[in-house]
């Protein structure tokens, strides 16, 4: 086997990795510094309508009549549309999954027909020749409503007293039981039992850019093209055509620049299907464009779990066993396609996840409410799982008098242990908790921070330290939702080609929202030709040019795409060498391709440049013996089959300091040491632990969708929902462990949700350290001046 | 009836006159009317930097000024200082520390950084918590702001 074969992490052997591993800055960054981006609502078109949406104003209300008299008349109005006219065009949904059993939602509609189920909810769409002028027309339609009972509050949906949709009995969409048996006995063992109930705030990703979507209907041939802010092209071109009715091959889906996603870009929003229905009902393209107070209103929220978590453990330390009683509220309708059943059944799946014990018991409850939809978003159940994980082991190491970074060191499973099964039923490859706690307290100098916080102590400056141990699901293989009948592909295609000049063009399905996706591919493309970086240029996020794919989710992209860009480099490197012994007249095995060459592989001597290759190659094929046909186009595809995800681990550590007359909480500095496998590019990869740590330190200070009794957002603005800005962050410190999955060649695991799996549950325990002499206590997100000074009973 | 005024004003060094209606905001006017896409639209409501471009010399919200409001003014965005290179020692140093992810807050950022850097007297050292604060303004959700802080230190600290 030629070492361009082996695996990136072949044991013994030294393999060239080029580009991998080397912090590149990426290329396609220079377009967006110097604005020269395409994002969606950038594009222009002629003959563009623009979509804007007569809005549900209360929580659950019955339409009783829409009057658009008004609004057809208005200056620049192109059409009016309810409900039934919609759904002429775009059929319903309902977002269910066959292997999250039992799970039911009604279905819905691109605009809401007769009821409306959460304020915001589309009940009317505007087409208008300009954006203002369609927000004015949105101003005169007129409605008759009839308030219906609304349930806001999770605790009493389930008990179901006023149950949200006729056609159910009761509020549940979904709910689970795991018992691996003997918890009882092995609570009934512990020296200690700790019990404590955390709240998680709802939130919402607040992408700087809009959703976005401008659908352009070709009547001529039936056919739409959607230019579209999304992070799954391919499912959403199967969306479309299925529920438009138009042949999937008529279906392109173009992703160009796109403002941030964080899993907000992955799901089906009502006004984008009527949007996409608009185009075809009025055979011209439509834009639309959320605004920021829509944004609030309707994109997927996330997180709102009550959590009551119980461990029982030995005097020694030793973790015996693991209690969970999960209840999240999604809003009205369980979304499209993915389910809103996933971060739930996330939450009991990862909760003790980093520990050894053997005895875990789980119910969890997926409830309706009449508030915005929630569904995944970045992380997905991992916040809630590491916090109430965390925040619970810590707990008990305080009333065992133990080290929190002992405590763990005593139940984290062990380096040697796997493969290893949970208790849970997942499994995991191979972790490296052991390796990555013992460099966290290293690189934070932790005996010495310690020291330093209780110096600070004896002074009244209350400073504390929160760890945080996790495990995250990545790469997924079909088992996440393809086995539930989900339409949407756990595999990633590739497509490289040598052009004539020794170029190389990279189309690949997974899609860029300004992770490094192509900057990435570029690096590992490279490496496997054997070609220059600035020879490569990559194509992502078009339906209609790259192979088909999943796109990015669920920390998927480098892993999944990444290896089929490998795979792919390889294979094309086998065909150009191939060429090179029909030109050269040479053994195939002497050559290989080293910076732009053929070469000679023992001695190294040039021996034909890749562009001369390709010249004779396309241009002059009739020199080459009349057998022979090049291929310098080469398609692989990669799916992870082996296990259900390549889990990766890491552990984060918080240093804050608590204000106890305010209640402020400033961060001071902030840790990561993540094993994310072969690291393909260090600066991106810490960029994304450090962006994902800062949305988590967002969860944990800041932000919470506020609603009325009356299901009325409170605060769906940006003055009044909090985001972190750069005056109250802290620098972050990354580290790495790398220990490659074998399930691949190229051995990355996902590594984008990481930062904000860990960095809450890191906040949480930092706050209540530094709380720990008053006695005091946070366990609601976000922890916000109010609930400290609550906790120190101040307030 | 829609009220519209007559402005004349210089954007990226070019007159521009038109007719306005009098309640576009500025933002709205250089992308809808002028093309200039550059500028983003982040919030509409003042808060996440995302729109702000230069008159007269001052980094301003385009979306908490009206189109009309810049009679008489000239207006800079990320198209023109862009091409003029002003930004260029920035968009180097943010390309090198990756001080960006999307790319859709970037236009904005770099506005208040070189703001930043053209009131700084040269050869003094900023702190790190002085860059911070002045671009607090300038949300980023995909950062976490620290390369964008590393980038606008080593452009103004001479690091580079």
């Amino acid at each position: 086997m030629a070492k361009a074969e082996l695996p990136l992490h072949a044991p013994g052997t030294q393999i060239d990795k080029g580009y991998i591993g080397q912090s590149v800055p990426r290329p396609n960054a220079q377009r967006l510094l110097q604005g020269r981006g395409a994002f969606t609502d950038d594009l222009r078109f002629p003959r563009l309508a623009h979509a804007a949406f007569f809005r549900s104003p209360y929580a659950h209300a019955r339409i009783k009549k829409l009057d658009f008299s008004k609004a057809l008349t208005a200056e620049g109005v192109i059409g009016v549309f309810d409900g039934r006219a919609v759904a002429e065009y775009c059929t319903p949904w309902v977002a269910v999954l066959a292997h999250l059993k039992g799970i039911k939602s009604p279905e819905q509609h691109a605009i809401a027909i007769e009821r409306a189920c959460w304020q915001g909810e589309p009940v009317a769409a505007v087409v208008a020749e300009s954006r203002t002028q369609a927000e004015d027309a949105c101003a005169l339609v007129e409605a008759e409503w009839e308030e219906l009972p609304v349930v806001v509050d999770m605790e009493e949906s389930l008990k179901g007293k006023t149950v949200i949709h006729p056609e159910f009995q009761d509020n549940i969409c979904f709910k689970r039981e795991h018992d691996t048996g003997g918890v009882d006995e092995a609570f009934g063992s512990a020296d200690l039992v700790v019990e404590d109930t955390f709240h998680f705030g709802r939130h919402t990703g607040v992408c700087l850019e809009g959703r976005a979507i401008l659908a352009d209907y070709n009547a001529g041939e039936h056919s739409l093209t959607v230019y579209h802010a999304t992070q799954a092209p391919h499912m959403m071109q199967d969306i479309f055509s299925r529920h438009l009715n138009i042949p999937e091959a008529n279906v392109r889906v173009i992703a160009k620049d796109i403002g941030g996603a964080f899993g907000i870009k992955v799901h089906v929003y009502p006004d984008e299907m009527a949007t996409a229905a608009l185009s075809v009902m009025l055979r011209r393209p439509v834009k639309f464009v959320a605004d920021r107070l829509e944004s609030f209103l309707s994109d997927i929220h996330a997180r709102e779990h009550r959590v009551k978590v119980k461990l029982g453990v030995k005097k020694t330390g030793d973790i015996v066993a693991f209690e969970l009683d999960d209840l999240t509220a999604i809003g009205p309708y369980s979304v499209y396609p993915r389910t809103s059943g996933i971060e739930g059944n996330q939450v009991v799946n990862l909760t003790g996840g980093p520990y050894k014990h053997q005895k875990y018991r789980a119910k969890m409850h997926v409830v309706f409410t009449n508030k915005n939809v929630t569904c995944q978003y970045r992380a997905v159940g991992h916040p809630i799982a590491v916090a109430l994980t965390e925040g619970i082991v810590d707990l008990a190491a305080q009333k065992l008098g133990m080290d929190p970074a002992e405590f763990r060191r005593k139940n984290l499973i062990p380096d040697d242990a796997y493969p290893y099964t949970f208790p849970s039923g997942i499994k995991f490859e191979q972790l490296s908790h052991h390796k990555a706690l013992d460099l966290l307290l290293k690189v934070m100098d932790y005996r010495a921070l310690r020291e330093e916080q209780s110096r600070l102590r004896k002074q009244s400056v209350y400073r504390g330290i929160g760890l945080a141990a996790m495990i995250e699901v990545t790469n997924p293989s079909p088992a996440f939702y393809g086995v539930g009948g989900a339409r949407i592909s756990a595999q990633d295609g590739a497509t490289l080609r040598l052009e004539p000049t020794g170029m190389l063009t990279v189309l690949c399905s997974v899609t860029e929202q300004g992770q490094g996706t192509e900057a990435v591919f570029a690096q590992i493309a490279a490496s496997a030709v054997g070609v220059s970086l600035e020879k490569v240029k990559v194509i992502t996020g078009d339906t209609g040019v790259t192979p088909y794919g999943g796109g990015t989710w669920a920390s998927r992209g480098a892993g999944i795409g990444g290896e089929a860009v490998l795979q792919a480099g390889r294979a094309l490197r086998n065909n150009i060498l191939e060429v090179a012994a029909k030109v050269l007249n040479a053994d195939r095995a002497e050559l290989d391709i080293l910076n732009n060459e053929v070469v000679n592989k023992l001695t190294l001597e040039s021996k034909v440049p890749l562009g001369e290759l390709g010249r004779i190659a396309y241009f002059r094929p009739d020199t080459l013996p009349i057998d022979f046909q090049s291929e310098l186009t080469v398609t692989r595809h990669y799916t992870p089959r082996q296990y259900g995800f390549t889990f990766t681990n890491g552990i984060q550590a918080s240093y804050v300091e608590v204000d106890t007359d305010t209640g402020f909480v400033k961060l001071l500095k902030h840790w990561c040491v993540e094993d994310s496998g072969t690291v393909i590019n260090p600066m991106l990869v810490d960029e994304q632990i450090r962006g994902g740590i800062v949305q988590g330190i967002g969860a944990a200070l800041y932000e919470e969708c506020l609603y009325s009794p009356e299901g009325q957002l409170l605060n769906g603005n940006m003055a009044d929902y909090l985001v972190p800005m750069s005056g109250e962050m802290p620098d972050i410190v990354c580290a790495h462990i790398e220990t490659p999955t074998k399930q691949s060649q190229l051995g990355a695991k996902g590594v984008g949700e990481a930062g904000t799996a860990g960095a809450p549950g890191a906040v949480m325990n930092a706050v209540n350290d530094a709380l720990a002499p008053f006695g005091a206590r946070v366990t609601a997100m976000p922890f916000t001046p109010e609930r400290v000074l609550q906790a120190l009973k101040k307030v | 009836m829609e009220h519209f005024v007559e402005a004349t004003l210089t954007v990226n060094g070019n007159p521009v006159r038109r007719r306005i209606a009098a309640r576009v905001h500025l933002i709205d006017f250089l992308r809808e009317e002028l093309g200039l896409t550059g500028s983003h639209l982040g919030c509409e409501h003042g808060v996440c930097g995302a729109c702000t471009v230069r008159v007269n010399g001052q980094i301003v919200r385009g979306c908490l000024m009206l189109a009309v409001q810049a009679d008489g003014c000239t207006v800079e965005t990320i198209e023109g200082l862009s091409d003029s290179k002003e930004l260029g020692s920035l968009q180097k140093a943010f390309h090198e520390h990756n001080a960006l992810q999307c790319g859709f807050c970037t236009p904005g950022m770099l506005m208040a950084a070189q703001d930043l850097l053209n009131s700084s007297s040269k050869g003094s050292k900023i702190t790190r918590e002085k860059i911070r604060t002045h671009i607090s303004g300038n949300y980023c959700r995909c950062t976490g702001y620290q390369a964008i802080v590393d980038a606008i230190e080593e452009v103004i600290n001479g690091k580079g």
